[in-house]
């Protein structure tokens, strides 16, 4: 058997990774990916620097008019019809103020299923995305108007596979900006009175960008004054390495420390060599099978 | 026997195997009487030769197969290396390397352990024997020789009679621990008044962890977390325990929130900047550094046992086992808008300690 | 299959014997080893699984020690700061001690460390829940009765090393986890009274962490506690072949012999193949399931933490304590001791092991028995003890469960709150629940085996007497089936002394007598007892007055079901 022979599966991700690193083509293709990004964050960008009261282009200004109109069925029952936020009658908050909250926002909470909410809970559960590209898109243009706020990340700035990118340093932020609550794998936890920060594992690099930006439900904001661009980028480049790993020691029994260990420990490790132990003390079989009385006797 | 004078070693008076009280327990007799060894009935491989054979066949089988395995192990070691490669992680092939060499040892010790056990089961012949046991105290003159023996040479060393001598010996024994302790002293310096301190002073700036940025209040938003650490903290020498014990006593967090969520105490009024505010990372109970922060309810949960502490209301335990707030960096700006800490923490921060407070 | 006829005395052809011979015969004629294997090559030990959970946790131990020596090789028990540069690519450049750095290179540039590293911590688990599991055998079945109280308090002394060194070992790789558990214990240490906090600094060298601490664990784990647990371990088995192992109850075992088969070769060959078992099912075990990814962790820096921060399994019940005690703390003069880290970090282990040691001589109190015991309790039959055994079990199971609270929280969406509330009340009321629902277990066994002796097995076919009555046929039981069900002893409840004598003078020990009364009271009061030989008679007699001949023979008289094995 050769050492590059099939039976390797468990590494060929993170092989395949490295080989498409070091392939011829990764270099042009990584300069069309940064060309293209470039062209398009231009293009983004230009617009959307100006004020949107300024905004002269009619492309722009019919998105925007489509999102009040996406708004005014889908969100202002509970964030107010100008996303100004809605208070229930005993004072507690209905739908918290969208004004300034931009279009990351938008784009992460309706873009992952949290949002329309259906019915009030201590977190958003994720469900099915209730919009199309299209409608979200012209729902983050409409709260984006209402005031400055954070603007939907470019592929750039999350995309890893750009040189510099350095995952251990994006462990180090990690583990003391978001492990205490995601876990030091991305695998999630618990917080108070039923909130969880979410396990990380497949989520798509733009939405933790965003929810960095952005701090949706409970989390807090990390914007970019104090963790910048290229933190951000690290942190994402860390979880994808960590996620796209192999676990090398076998399964990874969900990845959660002493308490899964604790009860493999007890109910395969022990439990198994408990079966053993019942098979060694037992004779081979009997040729009469009148073994009633000795079975009972081994077993009370 | 004759009673014992009082500097003689005697056996407790109840040693024999029946008290007078449970010998009531067997007068009435077992209503079944033993029926005796239970005879097993033979084995297949007892009475039926070519059962007798399969079960030698299958005991050579897998010690041989385990001897396949211990040459598989060898081959597995040899054939997946787990060389490091620039800017990839090997992970996969220890993955590989580890499957494979546990699979092949593991099944050849298994196969041998079975095998073993496979012949003792089916093929050896031993039947059940009933062993005789012998009552564990001494018998009586046995017993009777040793106090002999033990009182004469008690007798000869005088020990009871020469108390000084006695007494002396075991004050010298007693005291014999003391150096063991005392040998022990040099393990760690006395705490002195370390951990009332902390590296944090009046003006020494906040620096976000990691990146070692200053931060400037006006780039701090609402809801915002940063875990901080004081700029005095890189002043510590590069290698030796400082940096490591600051770590462990210095971090803080900086969150902000609107001022009117805000309820500071008597005296810390003027802690926070705008609702920029900062607490230590040290739970007051057990010491686990918490940072999870929740924006909208202001709540801090420490991940270890779950404590709450309130961070709009001082540091307030909600929930939890920890019995105190958890202590607050005072805060204020410096003329180029950076966020700096007023002084020190104004009470010692992590778990509760006997003298806490006291100085 | 050549047993039956004597051994040859020529010198045997097999050159294998012919070897063993030599060596026996060179090591007797030195240290007359003949004399100690003339008496123990045949010594007899009973067959059942439950007394194998003390094998497996001697075969994990060879297990602990053999991969333990491996990775020594490679461990730096340093705290010394360096720059990680091996082969694990979200770690490099990061700066770490080196003993995280040394684990890493064990994981992923040594060839079988990894497994070693899996096989040295799986092992431990199964080690100590072995030793866990066999404990609860000796209590249950009341093993550690006279004489075995000697071997109880070495094996709860074992318990708690095989604890200690686990911790220790948790701690040395010097990751996120278990630097994190080390804070909690300074935590812990800091809380004991007046020299707490100079405890801590000598433990830690000065300020926690320092840079001393896994040096220092280091030596207790490799050298200090794992040469104790080996020398009690052999004092441990001495003891245990010299007594000579206990035994169930049944036909033809009594407390003057034992029943089973010799050491050689069936008990020799079926304790080697287990130990060959236990490697190969823990190597196999790690060959597949991963333990303690540290790489996935975290070097350890006092100022991070991760969520799930949880200790292995056997400390799990102490952090389930620190979770769910209410926040007590008392202050005297100034000084302060924080009851809610005292107490379950300090008291509650201390009890526990104090009331575990201690038990042999309390029901020895209870009963007044200072007899020697060789046959085991069915649990059934002492349905007090197996009730505190059970209700300590559930004890320890809720703190167990508290320990992971925010796990089982996620695991099954209910605030972690709701989780923590709800176990401190189950710590409160679970445990005397427990105890009541298996004492009526205990009782009902009981009761349903008096049944059994008395009237038979029910068989399940009805029979229409003449005067048109229905009843269940109950076949008589097997002889060694009836023995085995009568064959524990009679329990008898103890009264209190009078408390004056005849001539009207107070008895001094009369209260102390009342105490023990009420104790015995409290085991013995409820038992179910077998049936007395009359009871026996008399229901014998009664079944052939409504049931004559009814199936062709009568049962004798006295004779209880002797015969009864041939009834069908």
């Amino acid at each position: 058997m050769s050492r590059s022979s099939a039976g390797r599966t468990g590494g060929w991700l993170s092989r395949t990774l490295s080989r498409r690193r070091r392939h011829p083509l990764a270099a042009v293709t990584v300069l069309l990916v940064v060309l293209f990004a470039c062209g398009s964050a231009y293009a983004a960008f230009a617009p959307s620097s100006q004020s949107p009261i300024h905004g002269a282009e009619t492309a722009q200004s019919t998105e925007v008019e489509e999102g009040r109109q996406l708004f005014a069925i889908g969100c202002a029952s509970c964030h107010g019809l100008r996303g100004e936020g809605a208070v229930r009658e005993n004072g507690t908050v209905l739908g918290p103020s969208l004004v300034g909250v931009g279009a990351a926002a938008v784009d992460f909470q309706v873009g992952t299923g949290r949002m329309p909410m259906g019915s009030p809970a201590a977190q958003a559960p994720v469900k099915p995305v209730a919009y199309s590209d299209e409608q979200i898109d012209a729902l983050a243009a409409y709260v984006a108007s209402l005031a400055p706020g954070p603007e939907i990340p470019e592929e750039e700035q999350y995309d890893t596979s750009v040189d510099g990118a350095d995952p251990a340093r994006g462990g180090l932020l990690f583990r003391t900006n978001c492990a205490q609550c995601h876990n030091s794998s991305g695998q999630g936890g618990a917080l108070t009175y039923g909130q969880e920060a979410p396990n990380l594992t497949g989520v798509e690099p733009k939405y933790i960008y965003e929810a960095m930006l952005t701090g949706p439900q409970a989390m807090p904001v990390f914007n970019d004054e104090t963790l910048r661009p290229e933190d951000k980028r690290d942190i994402i480049a860390f979880l994808e390495e960590v996620q796209e790993m192999p676990d090398p020691g076998g399964l990874g029994i969900g990845r959660v420390g002493p308490v899964s260990e604790g009860l493999w420990g007890w109910l395969v490790g022990l439990g198994g060599l408990i079966a053993f132990a019942a098979w060694i003390v037992t004779r081979s079989a009997s040729a009469r099978s009148a073994t009633k009385a000795s079975s009972a006797r081994s077993s009370s | 026997m004759t009673t014992p004078k009082s500097e003689e070693m005697t056996y407790p008076a109840e040693h024999s195997e029946h008290t007078g009280e449970v010998e009531r327990r067997a007068a009435d007799g077992d209503p079944i009487p033993d029926p005796g060894l239970h005879e097993p009935p033979p084995r297949y491989t007892d009475v039926d030769p070519s059962a007798n054979k399969r079960a030698e066949r299958q005991v050579v089988g897998m010690f041989t197969l385990a001897s396949v395995f211990i040459v598989a192990s060898i081959v597995a070691y040899v054939l997946f290396e787990i060389e490091p490669s620039e800017g990839v992680s090997n992970v996969g092939d220890v993955q590989v390397s580890n499957f494979a060499l546990g699979i092949t040892l593991g099944l050849a010790l298994l196969l041998i352990g079975i095998g073993a056990v496979h012949w003792s089961r089916s093929l050896m012949t031993s039947p059940e024997f009933a062993e005789k046991r012998k009552p564990l105290t001494s018998s009586e003159d046995v017993r009777q020789d040793t106090l002999a023996s033990f009182n004469t040479g008690a007798h000869e060393t005088g020990f009871g009679r020469r108390k000084m001598i006695r007494n002396s010996m075991f004050g010298a024994l007693a005291l014999l621990p003391l150096p063991a302790v005392v040998l022990l002293r040099d393990l760690g310096p006395l705490p002195g008044d370390s951990k009332e301190h902390t590296v944090w002073d009046e003006g020494v700036r906040l620096l976000s962890d990691v990146t070692y940025e200053p931060i400037r209040a006006a780039d701090v938003d609402l809801g915002q977390l940063i875990n901080v650490m004081p700029e005095t903290f890189r002043e510590l020498p590069e290698h030796g325990p400082e940096r490591l014990n600051e770590r462990a006593k210095s971090p803080v967090m900086l969150v902000r929130m609107l001022p009117e969520e805000l309820s500071p105490a008597q005296g810390r009024e003027n802690w926070h900047i705008d609702g920029i505010i900062a607490y230590s990372k040290i739970c007051t109970h057990t010491g686990c550094p918490i940072s999870l922060y929740e924006r909208t309810t202001h709540h801090m949960l420490c991940p270890c046992h779950q404590s709450t502490f309130d961070l709009a209301d001082n540091g307030k335990v909600i929930f939890g086992p920890a019995t105190r707030n958890l202590p607050q960096l005072p805060l204020a700006v410096d003329d180029q808008g950076y966020l700096i800490a007023q002084s020190d923490f104004t009470e010692p921060v992590g778990p509760t300690y006997w003298e806490r407070g006291t100085r | 299959m050549s047993s039956t006829t004597p051994p040859d005395v020529s010198a045997s052809r097999n050159t294998a014997i012919r070897g063993a011979g030599k060596v026996v015969g060179f090591v007797d004629e030195r240290i007359t080893s003949s004399n100690w294997l003339k008496r123990n090559l045949r010594k007899i030990f009973p067959d059942h699984w439950s007394f194998l959970l003390g094998e497996i946790a001697l075969f994990s131990l060879i297990l602990i020690i053999l991969s333990g020596v491996f990775l020594t090789f490679w461990f730096k028990p340093s705290m010394a700061h360096i720059t990680y540069e091996g082969a694990y690519v979200p770690m490099r450049g990061i700066a770490m001690s080196e003993a995280y750095a040394s684990t890493l290179e064990l994981s992923f540039e040594v060839r079988g460390g990894l497994l070693m590293r899996q096989v040295h911590h799986w092992s431990t688990l199964v080690f100590i829940a072995a030793m866990s599991a066999h404990m609860l055998r000796v209590f249950f079945t009341g093993a550690f009765r006279k004489p075995r109280e000697l071997n109880w308090l070495v094996g709860l002394t074992l318990l708690v090393l095989g604890v200690a060194n686990g911790f220790t070992g948790y701690s040395l790789p010097d990751d996120l986890l278990s630097g994190t558990g080390l804070r909690i214990i300074e935590g812990g240490i800091l809380a004991i009274p007046v020299v707490g906090t100079y405890l801590s600094y000598f433990i830690f060298g000065g300020e926690y962490p320092g840079e001393d601490i896994i040096t220092r664990l280091y030596a207790i784990h490799i050298l200090l506690v794992p040469g104790l647990i080996v020398a009690l371990v052999t004092v441990h088995l001495m003891i245990l072949w010299y007594q000579k192992h206990t035994q169930w109850p049944g036909s033809g075992k009594s407390e003057k012999n034992v029943v089973g088969y010799p050491f050689f070769p069936i008990y020799m060959t079926k304790a080697g193949g287990f130990m060959f078992i236990v490697f190969g099912f823990i190597l196999l075990m790690s060959a597949t399931v991963q333990i303690n990814p540290v790489w996935l962790y975290g070097p350890y820096d006092p100022s991070q933490v991760t969520a799930g921060v949880q200790p292995d399994w056997y400390i799990g019940f102490l952090d389930g304590g620190l979770r769910l005690m209410p926040p007590w703390e008392i202050s005297i003069f100034g000084y302060n001791i924080p009851l809610s880290v005292l107490i379950p970090a300090m008291i509650l282990p201390g009890v526990i092991l104090t009331l575990l040691a201690v038990y042999p001589w309390i029901e020895q109190k209870v009963t007044g028995d200072k007899r020697e015991h060789h046959i085991l309790d069915r649990p059934r039959n002492m349905p007090v003890r197996t009730s505190l055994g059970v209700a300590f079990i559930v004890f320890y199971i809720v703190l167990w469960i508290a320990g992971g609270n925010d796990f089982f929280a996620t695991v099954l969406e209910i605030p972690v709150n709701w989780v923590s509330r709800f176990l401190q009340f189950s710590l409160i009321l679970m445990p005397p629940i427990a105890f009541w629902i298996t004492k009526r277990i205990c009782l009902g066994l009981q009761r349903r085996e008096r049944e059994k002796v008395l009237h038979g097995r029910e068989s399940g076919m009805i029979v229409v007497s003449p005067e048109g009555e229905f009843t269940e046929r109950h076949e008589p039981l097997d002889p060694h089936e009836a023995y085995e069900l009568v064959a524990h002893e009679r329990p008898v409840v103890r009264e209190p002394e009078p408390a004056t004598d005849p001539n009207g003078v107070p008895n001094p020990n009369y209260k102390k007598s009342l105490r023990r009364a009420r104790l015995s009271h409290f085991y013995f009061a409820d038992v179910i007892d077998k049936p007395t030989r009359d009871e026996l008679e008399r229901v014998h007699h009664h079944h052939e007055e409504i049931a004559p001949s009814s199936n062709g023979e009568t049962p004798q008289h006295g004779a209880s079901d002797d015969q009864g094995g041939q009834h069908h």
